[in-house]
């Protein structure tokens, strides 16, 4: 007996909307393997890492502001992934969108205002535009792998953070932390809800809404679909190729890079050696939860950053390394792909024939 | 700069070339039968971290290096299962092993970091060995160096000596013809991973057991993905990756020496020279679009459903 993938005859509308459920119940049973072999209560340890902070209004806040960085990226990737265009290198475009949007209030201590505010966001979209357009130039002009590269730049943007938060950007008056000087008044976000949910958060949702909006009733949405699914046809239509995968580069860029500043605009209030926790790969995983429509985006980026915050949970309460949060996030993501082949396939189970069905041999000569 | 220097320099250029000798030749066997895995980072990851515990818990680095390749293995089984049994798409599929991989290797690490590693001592040969210069570098090294030679020299000859290696660049080439003159293509792809495996999960653990020798989280530090530029670099031939792999460990060796020397450039801009190597590495070699095309496997990262 085995199994084998029969192609169904239309995608089952059906599985597209359990996927990703599947996909959640599935990591919450791997979950539960996992806590009972570290020898740990699998029920508590369960409601602490996806229940519990629900419960609190700190840790709502904490969600929101750990959702606002993951729905943002994960929106411009979803782009790129259905274009057929992989950027993977969102989390260096949030360095270089940080970076740049802080130029202003390093330089221009003083300066402060609703119109700097606005310009360091600009910054930051530009700056995460330009570490994109690298990539996205080199495989347009020479076709080289954009998975390569832009994989690449995350660590070369990092060592640039780096350096400028331990070098000419450091804070002369902080005591030798590498960081940049307290941003103040006039050159943070505003505080929306609690003690630190900023605007960020209205920014991620508009821009979710309006990708969906884009993707479902303009040429442009029509164009990225196309040249993703049926390159030829595409090209047969006169959409340009090099022009997607310079849009789908710009776009997810310029998110990031907005990610980045809001970042440091917001929870961090100042440029440090890191500004993000491997949002922009995480922010993959979000993609793909959501199946890579932006309003699913938006679940997926709440499930995503409940996982960040489980993971904290269960090192306090359990003591177990905070990087299960981690594998759950992997394992998530192994299960989404998996459950996503039942939308174009089902399983069928083949019997091995008995010998005794099996055709007569037809036998040659005289009878 | 004394020939005693320079004798070290060598040595120890070679040993940062084994981690990306073995993952990039194990990528290219996969890659020639036309699966591309972007897992190499997180199964380089935890056969790092597996293999550190075992040759801890056992005190033989032997079986630290062994656990490394069955770790390596099983990741790529995970793979193996989503990309070939569930025609998961390739490149998001990789993605998600190096995720896991990164977070499942610091998990099980937790508690071995700061616990000093076995390390792996280097063959001696009376007479031979002792040879100044040349000696200790000739006939000197640890046993995974030789090895790594015997691997390259192997994997060329089986991809285009053999008829196994044939039937797998066949696979890479056109999965459909493969398929209809009667070859397995899912068994084929699926030994080919394996193999690809095991190769990361043994680079893995070259590092962790001899290379540094300690477990630290997200100690390959890219090597990973350098090893996926190095096939592509030596356009899917032994020879040439085995030959960019000891480029880049120089590269890496010489911007970690210069730091050392307190060159009165920034040490960051020094540590980032082998990734913009990687970037430039690239350009060149995908301008030549007549070379990419003749040795790109034509199948590369295509899902396949046999058709009955």
């Amino acid at each position: 007996m085995r199994l084998e993938l029969v192609r169904r005859p239309e995608p089952s509308r059906a599985m597209m909307a359990l996927s990703p459920l599947l996909a959640v119940a599935l990591t919450v049973v791997a979950g539960f393997v996992i806590f009972t072999l570290y020898g740990i209560d699998p029920f508590g340890a369960l409601y602490v890492y996806f229940i519990e902070k629900l419960t609190a209004w700190w840790s709502i806040q904490d969600l929101v502001v750990k959702m606002t960085p993951l729905i943002m990226i994960a929106v411009g990737l979803a782009l790129c992934y259905l274009s057929n265009v992989w950027n993977i290198g969102a989390e260096g475009q949030i360095a270089l969108g940080a970076i740049a949007g802080s130029i202003l209030p390093i330089f221009f201590p003083d300066w402060h205002g609703p119109i700097v505010i606005v310009l360091m966001l600009l910054m930051g979209i530009l700056g995460g535009m330009l570490w994109a357009s690298i990539p996205a130039l080199l495989k347009i002009r020479f076709g080289t792998n954009e998975i390569l590269t832009s994989l690449m730049l995350v660590y070369v943007a990092g060592f640039l953070l780096d350096w400028l938060a331990r070098g000419p950007w450091r804070d002369p008056n902080g005591h030798n932390f590498p960081n940049s000087r307290p941003f103040g008044d006039g050159q943070l976000l505003p505080v929306i809800a609690g003690q630190h949910v900023t605007i960020s958060i209205v920014f991620a949702l508009v821009i979710a809404v309006a990708a969906w909006l884009v993707l479902r009733h303009t040429l442009t949405g029509f164009q990225i679909a196309v040249l993703g699914q049926a390159p030829r046809a595409g090209a047969f239509a006169g959409f340009s190729r090099n022009r997607g995968i310079m849009l789908a580069f710009m776009i997810s860029g310029g998110l990031a890079g907005l990610a980045g500043i809001c970042e440091v605009m917001g929870p961090l209030a100042q440029l440090r050696i890191s500004v993000s926790p491997g949002y922009g790969f995480t922010a993959i995983i979000v993609a793909f939860l959501g199946r890579l429509n932006p309003l699913g985006i938006i679940l997926a980026g709440f499930v995503l950053a409940l996982s960040y915050l489980g993971g904290e949970g269960v090192q306090i309460t359990y003591g177990v390394s905070d990087q299960i949060a981690r594998v759950f996030q992997g394992l998530l993501l192994f299960f989404v792909l998996a459950c996503d082949t039942f939308i174009f396939y089902r399983m069928r189970i083949v019997r091995p024939v008995p010998a005794s069905a099996t055709v007569p041999e037809v036998k040659h000569g005289n009878a | 700069m004394g020939m005693l220097e320079l004798q070290g320099l060598i040595l120890t250029i070679i040993t940062a070339a084994m981690p990306l000798i073995y993952a990039a030749l194990g990528e290219l066997v996969a890659e020639r039968s036309g699966v591309l895995n972007l897992g190499v980072e997180g199964m380089m990851a935890v056969g790092a971290a597996v293999g550190f515990i075992a040759g801890y818990a056992t005190g033989v680095p032997a079986f630290g290096l062994l656990a490394a390749i069955v770790a390596g293995m099983a990741m790529a089984s995970l793979f193996a299962l989503l990309t070939l049994i569930f025609v998961a798409n390739q490149v998001a599929s990789g993605l998600a092993l190096t995720l896991f991989g990164l977070g499942f290797s610091a998990m099980i690490g937790d508690k071995y970091v700061s616990v000093p590693g076995l390390g792996l001592s280097r063959i001696h040969i009376p007479g031979l060995s002792d040879i100044p210069f040349v000696g200790p570098i000739i006939f000197g090294e640890d046993p995974l160096v030789y090895l790594s030679i015997v691997l390259a020299i192997g994997v060329g000859w089986f991809l285009f000596r053999t008829r196994g290696g044939l039937i797998v660049r066949a696979t890479g080439d056109n999965h459909t013809s493969a398929h209809a003159l009667g070859y397995n293509v899912v068994r084929t792809r699926f030994l080919a991973v394996l193999f690809g495996g095991g190769c990361a999960g043994l680079a893995g653990g070259y590092l962790s057991i001899v290379y540094t020798p300690q477990w630290v989280p997200n100690m390959t530090a890219g090597r990973g993905w350098i090893a996926l530029a190095l096939v592509v670099f030596g356009t899917w031939l032994p020879f040439r990756v085995a030959v960019g792999a000891v480029l880049f460990g120089a590269i890496s060796i010489l911007q970690l020496s210069a730091q050392g020397h307190g060159i009165a450039i920034p040490p960051q801009f020094l540590a980032a020279l082998p990734y913009l190597t990687t970037v430039v590495v690239l350009v060149v070699i995908s301008r030549n679009r007549m070379l990419m095309r003749v040795n790109t496997p034509a199948c590369l990262g295509q899902a396949f459903v046999p058709d009955r």
